[in-house]
């Protein structure tokens, strides 16, 4: 925790309400999310019990196991999953744009993706779950499930497995979407209960944040935001309406097993869509933006692959795999940071707090500096500001600049209030710098030690050439009947 | 003991020739390295050794300064030995450097020199020529995901490095790999280890910079099933002053150093910031006093004057870091976070307490390699700046990692690593000066 966060948190218990961390969204936020709720049958790995889910505040849709225990049962309920979120997802596929590059073909991508809200990080680990006991079964064979099982299966894979990839916004958790913009007077483990979360940011009228939050404790109230349940409901409502299903399965028997489940999920569900509106009363940051364009981009990519019959994703990555998804997984997350950091002044003060990055006044300028001769001359304009913030940089440091941001300096001198760049990078080929490329004095500046900038990875082998330290070559993936066994399904 | 026990240079020298004999009847040979233990003597004298053999080597090391030291040791050992430098277009070649090795962005740029060093990094853009052999250097500290990078590259390889160091680490989550036999977090030897279990390791048994009041703490909590003695006996290397004291705490602390080889200067109980003001004071303090009293180092190499330049101040954060530049430290002596103070040595180090002030105990302060780092860069002593209390957060926080399946457990526990030392330090502690 920043000491910044850690003073917001202060302030939030001090005052009973909670803080912001940051002044805009940086997360996108669909126009017509998925909301998903599912919820577990207590003591089981992955027995789905209930999933309330849908794009309509007013009309979710409900589905119960009323024996989570009978596979059969499982696989319908994934059937009726299915039927639900497949056309939702396969609406974004209609509608695509050219992305023009340079240097390459120019590609298709959906002009919008879909957009998965679960309650928290325990549902997001349930959604991967129910994603691996349902992709590798079969439309034909023993324990034939219907064809769409499989195939919701590798969705909610993708969904899960993209959420792990910093910055992504296809399946958010509610509870972690809040905690980045909003402090509150509470421990980081108690922030993971959705209610008491809302509790501290929105609380009723009349009520303090930490009030709120303290009711909110009450499993009777609100109910656990699963996938566990409260284990007074699991004992006292639920088992026996179970019971009475196993006695007379019917539809009489499964009904009293919907009603039950139906008040647990109905708090949840209206705290997800007021999770959804205090959201969206953030404006956008710019950089969430661009990570959505490539979430699209990574959504399209994949439902191209499963329309061409791509195998269901694998239960682990192989050597060569593993190594490439963490190098995306460190760009992203290098990228995600600088940019949170440039699209926020609150974000980037918690930089400036450990002198990572400085705002000032800009006192000199010198923006005809140049080095090199002749056709090897470049413009490298020098500045020196004046800050009051505590400057921990060393000479030669990258800096990157919000204002300006094609642009990289590089700094030169630290002396006490007065820190001395140079710009080296995003000048251009002119002999002169073009007007308001290079600020003037009297200007407010801020520059960080953070680079937004893409660096190509250096090349993996092909993981049919994975060497002897890691194995040698994986065997070839061949379809068979046993994938989907599992220890625990 | 019957039987004199061999002499510290017989044994290591020993263990020496039988890597270099593993090295032509094994695809790879793993060789252990505790702190100061000859590691780069012995990374220098088997590249002269495959060198003569006339098949080219290549060294892979971690970052820009170990390839450069490298260098400097390859030209003193072996003259005339042409060697090569892979850099990248912004590297600017150090006084030290130049001269000794070609400097090329790319292979053909070198010449065609028998010993091509380069970072693991600058390595993975090298192309794809094969080289019949290879070094990697600081194999411990290297991520698996590099090796796999570069392994294509070479048929048979000498890993070396120092098990006890930091392990590398990532700034993303990697749960979903855990347990994976190439888990791309996982040091290089640790994957290498794990697919080639027939592979053999050796293990340097002497540290040369240790000396003897340190080389057992360090080797029993870091080290508890692998040890290494000192290469000097107690007495043998002497740290005294040539300018008298004043008797306050600063002096006390510095003393008791001089004559145990360990000191724990310890203030009051406090939770406090990271950067806690009163800590990183005496941490700077302490330095500036001890140059005030003028330290002479007695060892085996002669009597030598403890410039500032021979001392350290070790933290485990940046901050942390720049608190401490920023109170004021004598100019010249280094001060730095553990992972940057890897590979380095010192003849006193004075070194901020890792868990000091903390109210919690995370992985991260927990790390024995982080400790292991701060507390084994000297040849004479080391005087370690602490909160009071920490014995306490250790017994509230005891590790709560998840166990996860099929990875191997590891050894030391970081947090019997930490009591270990501490109980150590405990017979050595000098009470703070009381605040003014």
């Amino acid at each position: 925790m920043s000491t910044l966060a850690a003073l917001a948190r202060l302030r939030a218990v001090r005052t009973g309400t909670a803080q912001r961390l940051a002044t805009v969204r940086h997360c996108h936020l669909s126009e017509r999310p998925m909301v998903f709720i599912p919820l577990r049958l207590a003591g089981e790995a992955a027995a789905p019990l209930a999933a309330m889910v849908g794009t309509d505040p007013g009309h979710p849709h409900l589905l119960v196991v009323p024996q989570p225990r009978d596979r059969d049962l499982r696989f319908a309920f994934a059937a009726e999953l299915a039927e639900i979120v497949l056309p939702y997802v396969e609406g974004f596929l209609k509608e695509t744009e050219t992305v023009e590059r340079r240097g390459a073909e120019p590609y298709e991508r959906c002009a919008d993706a879909p957009q998965l809200l679960v309650p928290g990080r325990s549902a997001l680990a349930f959604t991967l779950l129910l994603g691996r006991s349902t992709r590798f079964r079969r439309a034909e064979g023993p324990h034939a499930v219907h064809p769409s099982v499989p195939i919701l299966g590798r969705w909610l894979t993708f969904f899960a497995q993209r959420a792990r990839h910093p910055g992504s916004a296809l399946l958010l958790a509610a509870t972690e979407a809040l905690s980045l913009h909003w402090a509150t007077g509470q421990s980081a483990l108690e922030d993971a209960n959705l209610a008491s979360l809302i509790g501290w940011i929105d609380p009723p009228p009349g009520t303090t944040g930490a009030d709120a939050a303290r009711e909110a404790e009450d499993p009777l109230v609100w109910p656990p935001a699963g996938p566990a349940t409260d284990p007074g409901f699991d004992a006292e409502v639920l088992a026996p309406a179970i019971r009475a299903y196993e006695e007379a399965p019917g539809e009489r028997a499964a009904a009293r097993v919907a009603e039950a489940v139906r008040t647990q999920l109905d708090p949840t569900w209206r705290l997800m869509w007021r999770a959804v509106d205090l959201l969206r009363g953030l404006p956008e940051g710019r950089g969430a933006s661009a990570r959505w364009e490539t979430d699209r981009g990574s959504f399209t990519a994949f439902a191209e692959q499963l329309a061409e019959g791509g195998p269901p994703q694998p239960k682990h990555d192989g050597a060569v795999a593993a190594a490439s998804r963490l190098a995306r997984m460190e760009r992203a997350q290098a990228s995600y940071d600088a940019q949170r950091a440039y699209d926020d002044p609150l974000v980037m003060a918690a930089y400036r707090l450990t002198g990572e990055a400085f705002t000032g006044t800009v006192v000199a300028s010198d923006p005809a500096n140049a080095e090199g001769e002749g056709r090897g001359r470049k413009l490298r304009p020098l500045l020196t500001v004046r800050t009051g913030d505590p400057v921990r940089l060393a000479t030669g440091t990258k800096l990157g600049t919000p204002d300006r941001r094609g642009q990289q300096a590089e700094v030169v001198e630290v002396d006490g209030e007065l820190v001395t760049l140079k710009i080296v990078k995003g000048m251009g080929r002119g002999k002169v710098a073009t007007p308001g490329a290079v600020p003037e004095v009297g200007d407010q500046v801020c520059y960080a030690a953070l680079s937004d900038e893409y660096q190509p990875p250096a090349s993996l082998p092909a993981p049919e050439e994975t060497p002897w330290t890691h194995g040698g070559p994986p065997p070839e993936y061949v379809p068979s009947t046993e994938d989907d066994q599992e220890e625990w399904s | 003991m019957i039987g004199a026990m061999p002499s510290p240079a017989a044994e290591a020298a020993a263990v020496v020739d039988a890597v270099l004999d593993d090295l032509p009847r094994h695809r790879g040979v793993v060789v252990d390295s505790p702190p100061g233990a000859g590691k780069s003597t012995l990374v220098v004298r088997a590249a002269g050794h495959l060198a003569e053999s006339g098949e080219p080597l290549m060294i892979v090391a971690q970052t820009n300064e170990q390839v450069d030291d490298l260098i400097v040791r390859l030209a003193e050992e072996h003259p005339g030995l042409p060697v090569g430098r892979l850099s990248a277009s912004d590297y600017v070649v150090p006084a030290r450097v130049m001269g000794k090795a070609a400097v090329g962005t790319k292979l053909p740029e070198l010449g065609d020199p028998a010993v091509v060093v380069a970072t693991a990094d600058k390595w993975a853009w090298a192309g794809d020529r094969t080289w019949p052999w290879a070094i990697v250097d600081e194999a411990y500290q290297m991520r698996s995901d590099k090796l796999l990078r570069v392994a294509g590259m070479f048929e048979r390889a000498l890993f070396v490095g120092d098990p006890g160091q930091l392990d590398p680490f990532s700034v993303v989550d990697g749960d979903r790999w855990a347990g994976l036999s190439w888990d791309p977090l996982q040091s290089a030897v640790a994957v290498l280890l794990r697919h080639n279990p027939d592979l053999p390791v050796h293990r340097l048994p002497v540290s040369w910079r240790l000396p003897a009041s340190a080389a057992p703490v360090v080797s029993e909590a870091f080290y508890p099933f692998t040890g290494f003695r000192a290469g000097t006996e107690p007495g043998e290397r002497r740290l005294v002053f040539r300018a008298g004291g004043m008797r306050t705490a600063y002096d006390r602390a510095l003393e008791e150093a001089a004559s145990g080889g360990w000191a724990l200067y310890e203030l009051p109980s406090r939770h406090t910031l990271r950067t806690d003001a009163e800590a990183v004071q005496a941490a700077a303090l302490l330095a500036t006093r001890l140059v005030q009293r003028a330290p002479v180092a007695i060892s085996e190499r002669g009597e030598r004057p403890v410039t500032a330049e021979r001392i350290a101040i070790g933290a485990a954060h940046r901050d942390q870091v720049a608190a401490i530049l920023a109170a004021g430290p004598p100019p010249g002596v280094t001060v730095d976070t553990a992972n940057r103070l890897q590979g380095r040595e010192y003849d006193v180090t004075i070194v901020l307490h890792p868990l000091s002030g903390r109210r919690d105990a995370t992985a991260f302060h927990l790390e024995s390699g982080r400790l292991c780092v701060l507390t084994s860069r000297h040849r004479h002593a080391c005087v370690v700046v602490a909160r009071a209390g920490i014995p306490e957060l250790l017994d509230a926080h005891p590790s709560a990692e998840p166990v996860r399946l099929n990875v191997p457990v590891k050894f030391p526990d970081g947090w019997e690593a930490n009591q270990a030392v501490l109980a150590h330090l405990a017979g050595h502690r000098v009470e703070a000066a009381p605040l003014r």
